[in-house]
């Protein structure tokens, strides 16, 4: 059999490349790895491809430049279905590829046992096509599925039993996939007492680490209330007790969207900058401050929420604030590896080295153009976490244009751009389209730019979210920058191009899955240089993660005890909210 | 461990940028006194929430002081009671608290251009004062997705002049 090679021409890191010698492709070395990678990779594409095919319709319908597709009502089946198919399958499923990958790259050493692995996998899939049905039999009348309940699905909105049965089918597939790596890592650890862990894993440990934790709320949410709700075996709800489940998981989940995106711009951006990372210790500490500070934060979601001290508002806001460190300080380590790449290329001059960065490498431009998504979305942020003045833009159009540069971009435009690294390695084939790829991150960077600024624009002048129709009866909006028929078209126009990003990106992707492994050769490979200040150079406690767990407790215990306790002590199931169908 | 002398200064000067927002927000709470929503309102009833003693019947009432006045409001899929049947009127120059409640499912309450904002749950009450100074006339949204119609869940607020407003026939 062809193997497939390392292409000598690779137009990143020549240097180090050239000297390494033979190097077989990681389908080669790790077939089981590499099979369950493609298959989580495959699912999280499609799940792309159809809620961006929605994220097109509601751009259109409610900016009311074309209304053809669906109604008003349906707009609602619609936005559940962009939500749940972009937010949870296509990001995780990619992180359960990714972290595959790297964990058999990483630790030199290939899956288990496949068999477990297809398990979790098969699980995750079940589940999402469970949740799929319920949401799009809402389109079908004859149908009795329905789950128009939104992403965050606030009881007591109620949604058919599969809706809550799929999701918790997809949460214990990903529990599963967690112990897989986790096993994976204790099983190198035991051949390899002293040693530091390789930064991918350590990567992937912790990110787990910190699902497990946060998965708790909603898996608590689902399976003690709301699917008993909806399949009758209990006739009321405490909306506040749910809604605050839903928050204890809703804000650590972006985190989830965003580590695989840190994880690609600390080991595989520098790389292809042309350089190697900066360093190794600060990204450890980075991801401890994520395992640690991810959970506590999730009142800030409840800002605007009766039953909540403000006290225990204001704890979330001050741990929300000091979740920026850690992203402050990934800004500073990917730019200051970045530049180092750059000059390593030839690029001279206080900002002139910018000039020498491979703009026309597609996975390098989609993740300098995400990072740079990224700081903009920072500052919104900031907006958001700020306790009073976040009553300005809280449910405003000004929140989904804050996370569409976030987990849209920041986490979606990355996970593109590398796979457009990451997907030849797994397959063997040569990356088809070329030319398509390249076009494709400035395609949906425009795109963004576009349709997020006017979002942003459009929320301080008070137009709400999550809404079908773009004007009401008894009044208007004020614009206070710009004017609205103007925001609309930036809207439209910009959800358009991220639509069309989405379609030139599962073209070059489907290119590819078809073509032969013979086309050329690979231009890419999975070698990463060794960080310039590395693991020895940092203390051996940051790979102590048991300490980190239980750090990351305490603040949980601290955040949420006496609120949740307070909710729980006049019964679970008081304040009694009867269910309302959707 | 060795940390880079610049990474070290951007360190120090993103926790300074850090401790400044909490201190800007702390002001905000105790130097300028803008109130949160938080659990004062205490709970009620979910499903019937003029049904428990703390919640009155919708409309507008006078307050603990002249120029004070308490609006109940009661969110239900698709309209505010009252708000979007008939507007909610309140005299210029006057504080008034808002008792947000909701008989279904989750509502936003936001007046449109205002900080006024606040979600309504089944269950709980919730309190929000705002001062208006000058007459004017506000939209509502509810900024919360509640079901089909949702897109249709808005009102008015109008701020008259004093002397439009007639205390006698207007408060309840």
């Amino acid at each position: 059999m062809a193997h497939a090679h390392d292409d000598r021409t690779t137009d990143t890191s020549e240097q180090t490349e050239l000297t390494t010698g033979e190097r077989l492709a990681f389908v080669d070395r790790y077939p089981a790895a590499a099979r369950i990678t493609r298959l989580c990779l495959g699912m999280s594409f499609s799940a792309l491809l159809i809620g961006a095919i929605l994220g097109i319709v509601q751009a259109l319908h409610r900016t009311n430049v074309f209304r053809g597709v669906i109604s008003s009502v349906d707009y609602y089946t619609v936005l559940t279905g962009h939500g749940v198919l972009l937010a949870l399958f296509f990001t995780i499923f990619f992180l359960s590829g990714i972290f595959t990958w790297a964990t058999a790259r990483s630790l030199e050493r290939d899956l288990h046992s496949f068999r477990f692995a297809l398990v979790w996998f098969a699980l995750q899939l079940t589940g999402a096509v469970a949740t799929a049905a319920a949401i799009f039999g809402g389109f079908v009348d004859e149908i009795p599925f329905q789950a128009d309940v939104l992403y965050t699905f606030y009881a007591p909105l109620q949604a058919h039993p599969l809706f809550y049965a799929g999701l918790a089918a997809w949460l214990v597939g990903t529990w599963l996939a967690g112990a897989d790596w986790l096993r994976s890592y204790y099983h190198w650890r035991s051949d390899h007492g002293g040693e530091r862990i390789p930064l991918q894993t350590f990567m992937v440990v912790t990110t787990m680490l910190m699902w497990y934790i946060a998965t708790v709320g909603v898996a608590v949410e689902v399976l003690v209330f709301l699917l008993p709700l909806s399949l009758g075996l209990i006739d009321s709800v405490d909306p506040l007790l749910t809604r605050t489940l839903f928050w204890y998981f809703g804000h650590p989940v972006v985190y989830f969207w965003l580590m695989p995106a840190y994880f690609t711009w600390y080991t595989i951006l520098p790389k292809l900058s042309g350089g190697r990372l900066f360093s190794d210790p600060l990204a450890r500490i980075v991801f401890v401050l994520f395992l640690i500070l991810s959970t506590p934060v999730g009142f800030h979601h409840q800002y605007a929420d009766p039953g909540i001290a403000e006290g225990f508002k204001f704890v979330a806001m001050t741990n929300t604030m000091f979740l920026l460190l850690p992203s402050f300080l990934t800004a500073f380590t990917v730019v200051a590896s970045m530049e180092y790449g750059a000059r390593q290329r030839g690029g001279e001059g206080y900002f002139g080295w910018m000039k020498s960065l491979p703009w026309a490498n597609p996975a390098f431009a989609g993740c300098a153009l995400a990072g740079l998504m990224f700081a903009a979305g920072g500052f919104s942020g900031m907006v958001n976490a700020g306790m009073n003045i976040n009553s300005l833009v809280h449910n405003t159009l000004w929140v989904p244009g804050h996370f569409h540069l976030t987990v849209g971009t920041a986490s979606a435009l990355t996970m593109m751009a590398i796979s457009y690294w990451l997907y030849p390695q797994v397959t063997g084939k040569r990356l088809q389209f070329y030319g398509l790829a390249q076009i494709q991150p400035y395609i949906w960077f425009i795109g963004m730019a576009l349709m997020s600024n006017a979002m942003h624009r459009a929320g301080l002048a008070g137009v709400p979210r999550r809404t079908a129709e773009p004007q009401y009866q008894q009044f208007s909006f004020d614009a206070v920058l710009g004017s609205i028929p103007e925001m609309r078209l930036q809207i439209a126009i910009g959800g358009s191009l991220l639509a069309l990003g989405a379609v030139l990106f599962v073209t070059v992707m489907l290119g590819t899955w078809f073509a032969d492994r013979g086309r050329g050769q690979l231009r890419v490979d999975s070698h990463i240089p060794e960080p310039i200040s590395g693991p020895s150079d940092s203390p051996r406690v940051l790979d102590n993660v048991k300490l980190w767990v239980i750090i990351a407790v305490v603040l949980v215990a601290i955040a949420y005890g006496y609120p949740i306790y307070s909710m729980l002590a006049d019964g679970a199931f008081n304040p009694a909210a009867p269910p309302i169908p959707v | 461990m060795h940390v880079h002398r610049f990474e070290r200064l951007w360190l120090v000067g993103a926790l300074v940028l850090i401790v400044l927002f909490i201190g800007t927000i702390t002001y905000g709470a105790v130097g300028a006194g803008y109130g949160m929503v938080d659990d004062e309102g205490g709970q009620v009833d979910a499903a019937n929430p003029q049904a428990s003693d703390s919640v009155r019947a919708p409309g507008v009432y006078n307050g603990s002081d002249s120029g004070h006045y308490d609006v109940y409001v009661e969110a239900r899929r698709f309209a505010f009671y009252p708000g979007t049947n008939e507007p909610i009127r309140v005299p210029a120059n006057s504080t008034v608290t808002f008792h947000v409640t909701s008989a279904d499912v989750l509502h936003g309450f936001e007046v449109v251009g205002t900080n006024i904002n606040t979600m309504a749950i089944p269950g709980q009450r919730a309190i929000v004062t705002a001062e208006f100074d000058d007459p004017q006339e506000y939209g509502i949204v509810c900024n919360e997705y509640c079901g089909s119609a949702h897109h249709t869940m808005a009102g008015t607020l109008e701020v008259v002049p004093r002397s439009e407003f007639n205390a006698t026939s207007e408060v309840q």
